[in-house]
C-alpha cells in the first residue's frame, strides 16, 4: 500500500518529516530530494510538533500538512475559525524612489497610482508571457502612516523572484528586504474569524474592505493586518515579526477554540482553495502557462501599461485553440489528480491541473485546461483516471461561494 | 482478529491464512497504521471475484481526500470473495481493519512469501519510520 500515484508536480519530489506514508503527501507537497537538507522552520514550528501537527517538507520549509483529519480541518474553516501557518510564504519589502513603477514594469496588473491601503492580486510574467508567480503586492501604511510597497510570493518561487527583481533593478536604488525567515504570517479564515481577531487588534478587520490592509497593533504588537485569504471565507491575515507570532498565534488560537476552530494544516488549505477555485502554482499555474489561459481577466491589466510578457498575452488572447482554465465535476467519489486527460468522445480535450474529493460540496472536482470548445458549462465530457473512463460536468468556477 | 494472528507486508496490507476445504484462503486488509495515517477515506476501487493476484502487485486502490494509495497483495492466487460492502462503509477500517474491515479473500498459490512479517516485526518497521 505504500507507492501513493497523486502525481508529483514536478521533477523534485518531496522529503516528508513523517516517513511512513510520505508517498502519500505527494500531491501538493513539492520540491527538493536531499533528504539531509536543513529544512526552514516558522516561527510557530515548535507549536505545530506540540499540537500533532504532521510535518511534510513543502518548498524547503517544514509545514503542517495536518493535525487531525483534513476534513475536519477544512469544516472548522468553513464553519467558524481555520488558522494557518503561512509563514512559508515569501514576503519581500520594498524601498526606493520609484517602487510602484518599478513593480509595475513587472507585474500584469497595475501597481503604480494604486492608492495606499490596496491590495492587488496580480501575475508576474517571463519575457514568453510564461507565469513565474502569482503574488499579492501591497500597498499599505506603516504605523506613522508612511506608504510602503511589499509582496507575498509562493514559497516555491521566493527565491526565483528575488533574483528576478535584482536583475531589473539596475540603475534603481530600489532596494528587496525579504523578511521571509525573521518573520511570520497567519492566516486566520472562516465567518468567525474577524469577530475573534477584533479581541486582540487595534484595527477591527470588519473596518477593512476586502484586499484592503494597514499596519496596526495586535496583542500589542506591529503587525501587517489585511483582509485577504486564500480559502473561498472571510478572514484575515496578520504578519509580524517571528518573536512576536507565537503569542498572537496563542491568543488567537484560545478564540478559536472557544468557537469550535482551530489550527489547520497545509492539506485543508488545499481542499479549500479548490472549492473556492482559486489557482495553485505548480498545478494551475507554471512557465507554460500563459495568462491569458487562466480566467483571471481581473489580474491582467493591459490598456496603456507595459510590462514584461504583454505582447505576449496580446499574442495568446488572439489563439482560439489554448486550453483555458475550466471547472469540472466528476460522478461519484473518486478524484481526479494532476495530469489525468479528458476528453470528448476519443478525442482528448483538456488535462486536470488540480483534483479532489472536496468536505464541503462532497463530491470530487477538478480544475482542468479545457480546449475552449468543450468548456461551456454543462458540457459532458470524460477524464481517464488510471485507464477508467470517468464521466464529468463542466461547472462554474468557483465551485463553493460562501453564503452572502 | 487481533493483529497477533496476522501477518504484514511491508506495504502495511495484513493478511490471515486458513484451511477451507482443503484450500489455503488468506484474508487481506490493511493495517490500523495504515488506515490511520491515510485519515480521510473517501473511496476504494476493489478488484472482482475470480481476478488472478500477484505478490507485491497491485490489486486495488484506496482514496484519502489527499491522495491515492495502491493496495498490494501479499499473497500470489486468485480473488474468490470481494467485500463490496466496503467501498460505501470506509469508516469501517477504522474500527474493526482486522475483522469487518477485511477487503478480499484470496485462494492462495504456492507458498507464503517469505517477506511478509509477524506483528512484532510489522510494529517495529512503523515505529521505526516515525
Amino acid at each position: 500500500m505504500a507507492t501513493s500515484r497523486a502525481i508529483p508536480n514536478t521533477s523534485s519530489q518531496p522529503e516528508s518529516h513523517w516517513p511512513l506514508f510520505r508517498s502519500l503527501l505527494r500531491h501538493t507537497y513539492e520540491v527538493h530530494v536531499d533528504s539531509d537538507k536543513q529544512l526552514l522552520k516558522t516561527p510557530l514550528h515548535q507549536w505545530h510538533i506540540d499540537h500533532q501537527g504532521r510535518m511534510v517538507e513543502f518548498a524547503g520549509w517544514s509545514m503542517p500538512v495536518q493535525y487531525t483529519s483534513i476534513i475536519e480541518e477544512h469544516q472548522q474553516t468553513r464553519n467558524s475559525i481555520g488558522m494557518f501557518d503561512v509563514s512559508h510564504m515569501g514576503r519581500l519589502y520594498f524601498s526606493g524612489t520609484n517602487v510602484a513603477e518599478f513593480l509595475d514594469g513587472l507585474t500584469t496588473r497595475r501597481v503604480a497610482g494604486v492608492e495606499c491601503g490596496k491590495i492587488r492580486y496580480s501575475l508576474m510574467t517571463n519575457d514568453s508571457g510564461g507565469i513565474l508567480d502569482d503574488v499579492l503586492v501591497y500597498h499599505l501604511p506603516d504605523l506613522k502612516g508612511n506608504p510602503f510597497h511589499m509582496m507575498v510570493v509562493n514559497a516555491s518561487n521566493r527565491l526565483k523572484i528575488v533574483n528576478w527583481l535584482n536583475e531589473r533593478k539596475s540603475g534603481t536604488d530600489l532596494q528587496i528586504d525579504d523578511r521571509t525567515e525573521t518573520s511570520a504570517m497567519i492566516a486566520v479564515q472562516g465567518p468567525l474569524a474577524n469577530e475573534a481577531v477584533k479581541k486582540l487588534s487595534e484595527v477591527d478587520p470588519d473596518s477593512l474592505v476586502y484586499y484592503t490592509g494597514t499596519t496596526t497593533r495586535i496583542c500589542g504588537k506591529e503587525a501587517i493586518l489585511s483582509r485577504t485569504g486564500y480559502t473561498g471565507e472571510d478572514g484575515c491575515e496578520i504578519m509580524l515579526s517571528g518573536g512576536d507570532s507565537e503569542d498572537v498565534w496563542n491568543e488567537v488560537f484560545d478564540l478559536a477554540a472557544a468557537t469550535g476552530g482551530g489550527a489547520s494544516g497545509l492539506a485543508a488549505r488545499d481542499t479549500l482553495r479548490l472549492e473556492a477555485g482559486m489557482p495553485l502554482y505548480g498545478h494551475e499555474l507554471n512557465e507554460t502557462t500563459n495568462p491569458a489561459q487562466t480566467d483571471l481577466k481581473f489580474a491582467i491589466q493591459m490598456k496603456g501599461r507595459e510590462f514584461v510578457g504583454r505582447s505576449s498575452i496580446a499574442e495568446a488572447r488572439k489563439d482560439s485553440e489554448l486550453w483555458l482554465r475550466t471547472g469540472l465535476e466528476l460522478e461519484g467519489r473518486r478524484a481526479a489528480r494532476e495530469d489525468c486527460k479528458v476528453f470528448q468522445g476519443e478525442q482528448a480535450v483538456g488535462v486536470v491541473t488540480s483534483g479532489s474529493y472536496t468536505p464541503t460540496l462532497q463530491k470530487s472536482i477538478s480544475m482542468a485546461y479545457i480546449h475552449p470548445e468543450h468548456r461551456q458549462i454543462g458540457t459532458e465530457l470524460s477524464v481517464d483516471i488510471r485507464g477508467k473512463l470517468h464521466k464529468a460536468t463542466v461547472v462554474q468556477v468557483p465551485f463553493y461561494q460562501r453564503p452572502a | 482478529m487481533t493483529p497477533e494472528e496476522l501477518i504484514f507486508a511491508e506495504t502495511h496490507e495484513w493478511a490471515h491464512i486458513a484451511e477451507q476445504d482443503g484450500e489455503k484462503i488468506a484474508t487481506i486488509g490493511i493495517s490500523a497504521n495504515a488506515v490511520e495515517a491515510l485519515t480521510d477515506l473517501v473511496y476504494m476501487d476493489l478488484p472482482a471475484a475470480g481476478t488472478a493476484v500477484t505478490a507485491g502487485n497491485s490489486f486495488g486502490e484506496v482514496e484519502s481526500v489527499k491522495a491515492t494509495s495502491e493496495l498490494y497483495s501479499p499473497m500470489n492466487g486468485e480473488i474468490v470473495e470481494v467485500n463490496t460492502s466496503l467501498p460505501d462503509n470506509l469508516e469501517i477500517l477504522n474500527s474493526d481493519p482486522y475483522g469487518e474491515g477485511w477487503i478480499i479473500k484470496v485462494k492462495v498459490s504456492g507458498d507464503t512469501p517469505e517477506n511478509l512479517m509477524d506483528y512484532v516485526a510489522y510494529q517495529k518497521q512503523c515505529d521505526e519510520a516515525h
